[in-house]
């Protein structure tokens, strides 16, 4: 019995210590600054963080095949960009999100057979993703374009209350990154895809010896991660209501920070998308925290991230020492 | 003997193929923008657009050169960035003439005045750089932590602790004998170009005249097999990471007293994919092993003088990420397509009889 209790601690251990410490840090906020017992500031955090969430998801089934995308920045900034610059010329924006969501699909399914069929380390194909998609965003526009559609306005202005908290309420593109988290949970549980996902990332040369299709995977889940960036891209758009290819930089460090802080290995194979969900969560609450002090500077914030990374790296390799023992 | 041969034809056609980038550029340029060869002198020293390449390319070169190593040790160090803006900002503090919370007015910023003596700053400022690139190495080699993630903590919070050093301020420098560094020059060269052969002098000695080029290409290859060859792997990515922390202090040091200011969230923005670019370029695998100093500080070049060229044909700073990143991916291609013949060649038997033909190399 307590053997079994031994392992699966072990086993979810790393999820376990990032609720924990999410669920600290957010104690604390709430002990040092009364206005974060609310239950709005909770919400506040998905409000504002929607789009890492939404970019986490996608960054986490990158990563769980042992790869990295660091194009998801590039990606949002264009598609905020792309977006505001259509928007702007008189096209629907019922033709122009489905139009993002295909091209941000596109350049990832693009990076991903870069990566698969030339054998290039995915970091560096990635990061000329960043470098390609960002300089598309400034040939479209060198400066902040805003955006006066009436829909995106009023996605972005209408306060949806919520059911047994008063006085709470959360945006409709709030809900898109929740939503995505559940198919995702899906997708890696309860699919043929999410399996191999799993099996690339812990022996990509036995997964491809057991017949997987292992070159499709992987180009589709940097495909996943580019509709995730799009997706991103669009709810970021409709919160600022402008495109501009400065959006978000800097954001892949974010996101990836957190998936790592959610629990999954960077050497891939092991790993969940509900920690990622937590793993973001902590990064909102230290900058919720930042926020609600106001004499603490943001620059604390990436401090803050970094200094978090590394003790969960640490606490990472622990555990990994101790189940090979 | 044979072997000594295609090894030296390997090392040609490393140069082979930056030159042959390099060529490309100039001769476009010689075809579009003729003006861009013009060289004058001015007040006594050189000016034109080749000048520029090799002035403004200065930081990249070093940081090429430290990178080279990194990567020639199978590792990357993405913090090279962030370690430029801690330098600068270094700098920038121990110039500041109104230090503490005392009252300052304009008048005593803009003062052409420093607070701390000239070889301490530039001191300290190498020291904070090459701490940094200690701490990198220390993660790397001790801790064990994958160098991609390791110095991605860095590339993070670096900036951040940049900031927190300059207060968050973007700190104009208006202490003169500072610009001496970026702006300088000695016998009508700017100095940066002496400052990065003198790097380059020392790197080429270090792991040429000693064997510690040779042990960081065997743990680039092999680190186990290196080990149990009784060579200290840790201490080696000890030093590769260091010495690319120093390389990236003192390329931060000529950035900011080029622009004349440190900016803890812009100095030295995107010098990662720049560097390794660079260091790609000149034929280095990512994957480590053998290394050529020579062709990533050529690499550096190349890419300066594509950057310079398009600016002289008008192309928007901005846009030209999507240029940079255009030939990022035709580098990419060439490579893994030599790659590639290499294996298709080895895995059809019709390339049998070529095999001791080498494909994919030049013959002389």
């Amino acid at each position: 019995m307590t053997q079994r209790l031994k392992l699966s601690v072990l086993r979810h251990g790393p999820l376990l210590m990032t609720i924990t410490i999410f669920l600290m840090a957010y104690i604390i906020g709430a002990q040092l600054y009364p206005a974060m017992q609310r239950p709005q500031a909770f919400f506040n955090l998905f409000i504002n963080n929607g789009f890492l969430l939404i970019l986490g998801i996608g960054m986490t089934f990158v990563i769980l095949t042992g790869g990295i995308d660091l194009s998801v920045g590039g990606v949002l900034a264009l598609t905020t960009a792309a977006s505001a610059a259509l928007l702007n010329l008189g096209v629907s924006p019922l033709v122009v999100m489905p139009l993002m969501l295909v091209m941000g699909t596109a350049i990832g399914l693009g990076l991903g057979c870069l990566i698969h069929f030339f054998k290039v380390q995915p970091f560096i194909v990635t990061l000329m993703g960043l470098f390609f998609a960002r300089g598309l965003a400034y040939i479209i526009s060198l400066t902040s374009v805003t955006i006066t559609d009436p829909l995106y306005k009023y996605l972005a202005l209408t306060p949806i209350y919520l059911p047994f908290f008063a006085k709470a309420y959360i945006y409709i593109p709030t809900l898109v990154g929740p939503a995505l988290l559940v198919v995702a949970i899906y997708l890696a549980y309860f699919t043929r895809f999410g399996r191999i996902v799993y099996a690339i990332g812990n022996n990509e040369q036995s997964a491809a010896l057991m017949g997987f299709p292992v070159g499709r995977t992987k180009v589709l889940v940097y495909g996943l991660s580019g509709f995730c960036s799009a997706l991103a891209g669009i709810v970021f758009s409709i919160s600022l209501l402008a495109g501009y290819g400065q959006f978000a930089t800097g954001v892949e460090l974010d996101v990836i920070a957190a998936v790592v802080m959610g629990g999954t290995l960077l050497t891939g194979g092991v790993g969940n998308v509900i920690g990622t969900l937590f793993g973001i969560l902590i990064e909102a609450t230290i900058i919720s925290i930042l926020q609600y002090n106001g004499t603490l500077s943001s620059w604390w914030t990436r401090i803050c991230v970094g200094v978090l990374t590394l003790i969960f790296i640490g606490i990472q390799s622990g555990f990994a020492l101790r189940k090979k023992k | 003997m044979n072997k000594r041969i295609s090894f030296s034809r390997i090392r040609e056609s490393r140069l082979f193929w930056v030159l042959t980038a390099w060529a490309v550029i100039l001769g476009f340029n010689a075809l579009f923008v003729p003006e861009f060869f013009r060289i004058g002198i001015q007040d006594g020293h050189l000016y034109g657009n080749l000048i520029d390449v090799l002035n403004n390319g200065a930081p990249l070169m070093l940081v090429a050169i430290g990178m080279t190593l990194v990567i020639a040790t199978g590792g990357v160090d993405l913090s090279v960035g962030a370690v430029m803006a801690i330098s600068a900002a270094m700098g920038a503090v121990l110039i500041n003439p109104a230090p503490g919370d005392k009252l300052v007015s304009n008048e005593i910023l803009t003062r052409n005045a420093t607070n701390t003596p000239l070889v301490i700053i530039v001191i300290a400022t190498l020291a904070a750089g090459t701490l940094c690139g200690l701490w990198n190495g220390l993660l790397v080699s001790r801790a064990k932590i994958q160098p991609l993630v390791a110095t991605l903590i860095l590339m993070v919070a670096g900036r951040g602790i940049a900031q927190l050093i300059s207060n968050g301020q973007i700190i104009t420098i208006y202490y003169t004998p500072y610009f001496w560094f970026g702006n300088g020059y000695i016998l009508g060269l700017p100095v940066s170009i002496y400052i990065v052969t003198a790097v380059a002098i020392l790197a080429w000695v270090g792991v040429r005249k000693t064997p510690i080029g040779l042990f960081i290409e065997a743990v680039g290859l092999n680190p186990k097999a290196t080990h149990y060859s009784g060579i200290s792997a840790k201490n080696i990515q000890l030093l590769a990471y260091t010495f690319s922390g120093f390389c990236s202090a003192l390329a931060g040091l000529i950035l900011s007293s080029y622009v004349h200011s440190a900016d803890g969230n812009n100095n030295g923005l995107n010098y990662e994919l720049d560097a390794i670019l660079a260091v790609v370029m000149g034929g280095t695998m990512l994957s480590g092993g053998r290394f050529s100093l020579l062709a990533s500080v050529l690499g550096a070049i190349v890419i300066w003088t594509f950057t310079l060229s398009m600016y002289a044909l008008g192309v928007p700073a901005n846009a030209l990420l999507a240029g940079r990143a255009v030939l990022v991916l035709l580098v990419i291609l060439l490579y893994s397509d030599r790659r590639l013949i290499k294996r298709r060649s080895k895995s059809t038997p019709t390339a049998v009889q070529s095999q001791d033909e080498k494909p994919g190399l030049p013959h002389p």
